[in-house]
């Protein structure tokens, strides 16, 4: 027994101890509770790990039976294997950075202990989620996480666009949640259970699907899930909006962990999906699909935290691929780099909001670089990274995929190096819109505190090295063997797409500054087009919310209910009156004949049950 | 003592009501206070049931069984099964928090509205353990007089059409049941040769299924109606919109679950050629899928607060009575929990509506915005309960609402993929009330100074909430309690189902594999 349930149970503990007291204490108590237990469940993750050693094969921990009824039985059981190690690691070791870096963020903010208990309250679900050794367990966490999802996003809840966002968020991720269920219910019928291992060995012990069949049905319903919490293509639309939460926020649960669920979830159930080929390829399609739409979107927003969200977007395209064409350990491996360095991106984004005391666009910012130097360095470490320059993590993450996408099928690798050069564009045209040229603005702009640089340093140190990192060596015995391709000439290109991204960023942007805005123009309705993120929510507005709202209004609720069905029951009551009016003649009001009517109808009931056999 | 422990539970609050007619009606505090005692002991007498129920046991238990009226065969016959047991308790303690909740909101009338309140949960708790179909209908016309009473004086502006429309629908419904019982009786005499309501007894009719069929149409209206199914719940929105707060709690807590009881003790054990008939099991489905999405969509578009929660009682409804028609152990032992959570979500929804129409004296949902600003306590129980409802793991509704779809899924794909899309406007409806009452500026200056939960409040929540929680992180007891009556239901209906199942599946759960041997 390691207590593995120690390790979401901390931060519970945090949130309750918060949540309940937390208006009454003083700011040093809230954060030693919600850090504190951050760091010690970070510290239990730690130890636990130490214990377990090279962790071959999974350590289970089995605490109750949760549900038990009919074919159906779930206990609450979590495992550690090397996948739930990694994703562990990251989750409490980014999450204890992104809480340290919060006291500095929120601490003119009201609500400092709402927001810590909410914190507290998603790392409890999003550990849940990855320690999880069943499907409906890890729905828990799943469902949780978009509970704190929602609950961060509305943080600000004056603002009406905040609280749209978060329903947006929630319902969005429900619609997601309608594919995970169907793939519940069909495991249980189907494969016998929601266990992982049951599950697994069931699925592996069919033959793999050429065709569609069960098993890819399985997979493409878990995916839709997938494409929920990870924003992808149809149901990305929520993530953009979620930049309305607190920075922190948008870093730890809209960039480095939740969002990367559903790729943990693919990489979880590849045992499953190797079985399932064809599922396998809608996901990388879908996958590359979204990196490049999204990255398209990121090339034109001028809202910093708009760019950086259409970039998560675009990078969890890019894992997904990863995992559609086999590549898991890549996938998971560009998940561990993404959360380093996207993370250092949206901390760094917020160091600049903070020092511009809240100003978001792009347009109002410039020539930063001397005034909050610190921060400027730290983006510039995170941009080499996601821009994919050698030696920086996310090169040697991206590589992976791209290579592993060339050999599936060289058309996915082409269009994703064409992606990796939009990202380092619209990545560097941030950081130069930013930090050069002269400043738009009028505030007078301040370098954070230090418990905000902390954070950002160390997640620029992990950006810059963590490609030496091995994860993708560790993971990979858990994996169906891939085939070993190496390219240096494909990597030369991409790198050369990635350096070419950032050039032009340069050029455009520092060199020659202006001509980015003729070049808008003369593209005109294309640009717009792109600039308005395709009408993506108008057409969803317009296709499905508006003709559910005004249905219900007034086709169901005013025809059908009030007007149908009500109808036809007023109807009948105004024709029971008629009948009434003639049945009234009885009353008259004379007691000596309501007792005639009393007797009479004794007697006839009497009657009748004598005729139909009679009482004993 | 203890082998009348059911007549104890059962005849407690109508002892309550005796006294409670006694005291002085000039001197309201005395009223409430001995009003609430009366209803603690009606909630503590019913908590030995919980002790002394053995869920491993079969058939009955606690049976208490007398002759009546023996002209007729009818007899006092008391008996509890785990659906029962559940269905009880939820009836004696949201009752006592239902009359605990209407300190401060009722003023007029405390004698009579208090006497209602206790004169009621003894027809309700009848209803759920007679076991004599007789002893049954008298409780069931019971509980209608005090419901009609209690929203045609209590009730709000419109409160004398709520009131009667409640009334005449379910009479009418219940007139059609009475038919079908009539009918059961006189089979019953024709083939066995005497006279009686006993369940027990009635099980070993062995009808056409032409008749089977036309019984349960008449049960089927009166449970129906009460439930209520798509399309006979019209009568729900204004009832409950009208009623005083606790009205609203207990209807839409217990009274309705005497629909879905309805269906489970009788319509399915004594009907089960009909019930399995494969026309009225997909009109059954249909019309609660129906329901499911329907009581939604009309519940997103409300501008009435509580008439919104009303709605979404339908939707609930409609998850309860799919399970029920899955015909299989997950369908209907979900159903049965989610009956139960409905109970605790849907109540403390309408409680909630309560506190803030005590505050405000609307139930508009425009006339509010901003709430959490003042109430930040009232706005996390709202949360809460909004959660609750809308199905989030580690809480009760998910696991009823997970399991009734599972079993949906089990006998028909289509079904379960239709239900969950209720699922999801579920949400959507809740988290728009939310947002539009809770959230934002305050606009309107009369919620600027609201003031927050007081004690009292509080104290109705935490049991709501803890109840609520405790299902949702350890449903096993429930599951273990509804184990027996749950495998005796679907052995009844279907015969061959646990048989095929141990052949179906390698491993099925111990309960199924025991069933299936015997």
């Amino acid at each position: 027994m390691q207590h593995l349930w120690l390790i979401p149970a901390l931060p519970l503990a945090g949130f309750l101890v918060n949540g309940i007291f937390g208006r009454r204490v003083s700011k040093g108590v809230i954060n030693l509770v919600a850090i504190g237990s951050v760091a010690l469940s970070f510290v239990w993750v730690l130890k636990t790990l130490a214990a377990l050693g090279p962790l071959e094969t999974p350590h289970v921990e089995r605490y109750f039976t949760w549900i038990e009824s009919g074919i159906l039985s779930v206990p609450v059981e979590f495992a550690v294997d090397r996948l739930t190690a990694v994703m562990l690691l990251v989750v409490t070791g980014v999450g204890l950075l992104i809480h340290i870096y919060s006291i500095g963020y929120m601490g003119h903010e009201g609500g400092y202990h709402r927001f810590f208990a909410f914190m507290n309250l998603f790392m409890f679900f999003m550990l849940t989620l990855v320690l999880a050794n069943n499907y409906l367990l890890m729905f828990v966490g799943w469902e949780g996480v978009g509970l704190s999802s929602y609950l961060l996003i509305g943080f600000y809840f004056l603002r009406k666009s905040a609280t749209t966002a978060a329903n947006k968020a929630f319902i969005v991720n429900r619609i997601g949640d309608f594919g995970f269920s169907l793939a519940m219910f069909l495991m249980v019928v189907r494969l016998g259970g929601l266990d992982f291992p049951r599950v697994f060995s069931a699925a592996q012990a069919m033959p793999r699907e050429t065709d569609p069949g069960l098993l890819t049905l399985i997979a493409l319903l878990l995916f839709v899930g997938a494409t929920g919490k990870s924003a992808q293509i149809p149901l990305y639309v929520w993530l953009p909006d979620a930049m309305e939460g607190p920075t922190p926020v948008s870093a730890l649960i809209h960039a480095a962990t939740m969002v990367t669920a559903g790729v943990y979830m693919i990489a979880r159930s590849a045992p499953l999906y190797q079985q399932a080929p064809i599922a396998m390829d809608v996901v990388a399609v879908v996958g590359l699909a979204t990196a490049f739409v999204a990255a398209t979107i990121g090339l034109t927003q001028f809202d910093i935290k708009k760019v950086f969200a259409y970039s998560t977007v675009s990078q969890l395209g890019y894992m997904m691929l990863a995992v559609g064409v086999g590549a898991y350990a890549g996938g998971i491996f560009h998940l561990v780099t993404h959360a380093f360095f996207k993370a250092l991106l949206f901390l760094g984004a917020g160091s600049v909001i903070h020092a511009l005391a809240g100003e978001q666009d792009l347009r109002k910012m410039g020539g930063l670089r001397r005034k909050i130097p610190v921060t400027f360095a730290t983006l510039v470490c995170a941009g080499v990274a996601i821009a994919g320059i050698p030696p920086f993590s996310g090169f040697f993450s991206k590589d992976e995929i791209l290579l592993a996408a060339h050999h599936h099928a060289p058309w996915l690798y082409w269009v994703g190096v064409l992606t990796a050069a939009m990202t380092a564009f619209y990545v560097f045209r941030a950081i130069f819109l930013a930090f050069f040229g002269d400043y738009q603005g009028e505030h007078h702009p301040h370098e954070s505190p230090p418990s905000m640089l902390g954070p950002l340093v160390v997640l620029a140190a992990f950006s810059l090295a963590g490609g030496f990192l091995p994860v993708s060596r560790f993971l990979e015995p858990l994996f169906p063997a891939g085939e070993a391709h190496h390219d240096p000439a494909l990597v030369v290109v991409s790198v050369i797409a990635g350096l070419l991204g950032l050039g032009l960023a340069w050029y455009l942007y520092v060199a020659r500054r202006g001509l980015a805005d003729r070049i808008a123009a003369r593209l005109g309705a294309l640009y717009q087009v792109v600039y308005n993120k395709y009408f993506v929510d108008e057409l969803y507005n317009a296709a499905i919310v508006q003709p559910v709202v005004k249905g219900s209004e007034a086709l169901l609720w005013r025809r059908m209910d009030a007007g149908v069905i009500d109808g036809a029951v007023n109807g009948i009551a105004s024709r029971a009156r008629a009948i009434g009016a003639v049945l009234r003649l009885m009353q008259s009001g004379n007691i000596r004949s309501y007792a005639a009517w009393v007797l009479m109808g004794s007697v006839v009931a009497l009657i009748a049950l004598g005729f139909s056999g009679g009482a004993r | 003592m203890s082998e009348h422990l059911l007549s104890i539970v059962l005849f407690t609050p109508l002892a309550g009501m005796l006294v409670l007619l006694l005291l002085p009606g000039s001197n309201k505090n005395l009223i409430r206070i001995w009003a609430n005692i009366a209803a603690a002991a009606g909630f503590l007498v019913s908590l030995p049931l919980v002790f002394r129920f053995d869920k491993n046991a079969e058939g009955f238990q606690m049976v208490e069984r007398y002759d009546w009226i023996p002209a007729l065969g009818v007899k006092y016959y008391l008996g509890i099964d785990g659906i029962s047991l559940l269905l009880v308790m939820l009836t004696t303690l949201l009752g006592f928090l239902a009359i605990l909740s209407s300190w401060s909101a009722i003023d007029r009338h405390l004698k009579a509205y208090y006497a209602m309140f206790l004169l009621q949960q003894t027809g309700m708790i009848g209803v759920f353990i007679s076991l004599d179909f007789f002893l049954f209908y008298v409780f069931w016309e019971v509980v209608l007089v005090p419901m009609y009473f209690i929203i045609g004086v209590w009730g709000g502006p419109r409160k004398l059409y709520a009131a009667i429309k409640f009334f005449l629908y379910t009479l009418a419904g219940s007139v059609l049941m009475l038919l079908g019982i009539l009918t059961l009786y006189f089979q019953h005499f024709e083939q066995h040769g005497f006279y009686t309501f006993e369940i027990s007894e009635l099980l070993k009719l062995d009808m056409p299924l032409a008749l089977e069929r036309w019984v349960f149409w008449a049960f089927f209206i009166g449970f129906a109606i009460k439930v209520p199914m798509f399309p006979f719940h019209t009568w729900l929105p204004d009832a409950h919109t009208e009623a005083p707060t606790a009205g609203s709690v207990i209807l839409a807590a217990i009274l309705l679950k005497m629909g879905t009881y309805g269906f489970l003790r009788f319509s399915l054990p004594l009907l089960p050629k009909a019930s399995i008939d494969p026309w009225i099991v997909q009109v059954m489905a249909a019309l609660s899928i129906v329901a499911i999405i329907y009581g939604a969509l009309v519940s997103l578009m409300q501008d009435d607060w509580k008439r919104l929660v009303a709605f979404s009682s339908v939707s609930h409804l409609g998850f309860c009575t799919l399970g029920i028609f899955a015909l299989n152990p997950n369908g209907i032992a979900g159903s049965v929990i989610q009956q139960i959570n409905h109970g605790i979500s849907t109540g403390m929804l309408f409680l909630i509506v309560g506190v803030a129409y005590e505050r405000r004296h609307t139930r508009m949902i425009s006339e509010y915005g901003g709430l959490a600003h003042v109430m930040p306590n009232f706005s996390f129980v709202f949360a809460f309960a909004m959660l609750s409802s809308a199905g989030l793991p580690l809480l009760n509704g998910f696991v009823g609402e997970f399991t009734i779809l599972q079993g949906a899924f089990e006998t028909n794909r289509a079904w379960a993929a239709f239900a969950v899309t209720g699922v999801i406007l579920g949400a959507a409806y809740l988290l728009w009330l939310y947002q539009r009452t809770m959230l934002g500026q305050i606009t309107n200056p009369k919620n600027l100074r609201l003031p927050d939960l007081n004690l009292r409040e509080w104290a109705v929540f935490l049991p709501f909430m803890a109840w609520a929680l405790w299902i949702g992180v350890y449903p096993k007891p429930y599951f273990e309690v509804l184990e027996k009556p749950v495998a005796q239901l679907v052995e009844r209906v279907r015969p061959d189902y646990f048989a095929q199942h141990a052949l179906a599946v390698q491993a099925p759960a111990p309960g199924a594999v025991e069933a299936g041997e015997r």
